[in-house]
């Protein structure tokens, strides 16, 4: 061990997925691609709103989905039955998507030069999701009224990095202590620009306002 | 499982290093962690010795944890105070208009290698 030396690195640890992402988005941007990084907890209604979305859109663009699970392929079965071209992408136990992986997934869909838009529905969780960069233009993430309104208190990276946040569920709003101006209050504490959407995917309530303002997103992107 | 996969982005980049460097043999690598990074030292070393055993460079690597508390600004009377200790509401104003200044932090230090 004679000649053991000291390197400093002093580089976090996301640096590296960072420049990973950073190249992926601007591979898209040539090829005139959005992409969208959809995050929320479990069970707040990823699918449904996606199902939603995509019969809000698809006769003005062409879609393409990425449905990341640990395991199961049950997503990715519902988003085909919409017609958008859909794979279900397997984290092998990981509980986020990264850059590499997000890229991996992009070579398995195959988008055609035709597709517009391709959303990625990450794994539910409001943890991990946070800290990677998939490579995404946008990440959009979706609370559900049942969770309750103090989420972006207790998730505050969540809400920081994500310029959409949908509030699903809000058929339910009358059996919830949730307070949906405290809500709107929090999150603009965590990131002033966020967009915040009351949704309700069940009914499709409010599902035409989020998909004008994606649909203008993705005009612009394309340039 | 959130530790699994920053031990594997610790490996890629070290792996690049020791490409770069053309090093034969990790010995240490140093970690810091900010206080309110939601990474646990425990898990992380644990999931650490369990990746590197089969990677040739850094199967000898041995993880140094350094944890770096976690300090809050108040925007409203300008002062700072630890974290952990108060949470999200200024101990000297009460204030709730407050940000983390530091201790999010996960960065690979230095390592000792040749």
């Amino acid at each position: 061990m004679e000649n053991v030396k000291i390197l400093e690195i002093k580089q976090s640890v996301f640096a590296n997925n960072d420049a990973q992402a950073e190249k992926l988005r601007q591979e898209l941007k040539k090829r005139r691609i959005y992409l969208l990084n959809l995050m929320s907890s479990p069970g707040s209604g990823k699918t449904t709103t996606l199902t939603r979305l995509i019969e809000a859109l698809r006769d003005e663009m062409r879609i393409g989905v990425m449905e990341a699970d640990i395991d199961s392929d049950v997503d990715a079965k519902t988003i085909a039955a919409t017609g958008a071209k859909a794979i279900q992408l397997h984290t092998g136990g990981m509980c986020h998507l990264d850059a590499a992986m997000t890229r991996q997934g992009l070579e398995g869909l195959e988008p055609g030069d035709d597709t517009e838009l391709v959303i990625l529905e990450n794994v539910g969780n409001l943890v991990c999701p946070a800290e990677f960069d998939t490579g995404a233009v946008k990440n959009a993430m979706i609370l559900s009224v049942p969770e309750g309104h103090d989420k972006p208190l207790k998730y505050p990276l969540m809400f920081q990095v994500c310029d959409v946040v949908l509030i699903n569920k809000i058929d339910v709003l009358p059996y919830f202590d949730f307070d949906m101006a405290k809500c709107t209050e929090y999150i603009h504490m965590r990131n002033p620009n966020a967009k915040v959407f009351p949704i309700c995917a069940r009914t499709g309530e409010g599902i035409d306002a989020f998909a004008a303002w994606l649909k203008d997103e993705v005009t612009r992107w394309r340039g | 499982m959130h530790e699994l996969g920053i031990v594997f982005h610790i490996i890629d980049t070290l792996e690049e290093v020791g490409r770069e460097n053309h090093l034969a043999s990790i010995q240490s690598v140093t970690v810091e962690l900010g206080e309110v990074s939601t990474v646990i030292p425990e898990y992380l070393t644990d999931c650490w010795n369990w990746a590197v055993k089969k990677r040739e460079l850094l199967k000898e690597a041995v993880m140094h944890v350094e944890v770096l508390p976690a300090v809050t600004l108040c925007r409203d009377c300008g002062k700072e105070y630890g974290t952990v200790e108060h949470g999200r509401i200024c101990p000297w104003c009460g204030n709730e208009k407050t940000h983390l200044v530091r201790g999010s932090e996960i960065n690979i230090k230095q390592i000792e290698a040749y």
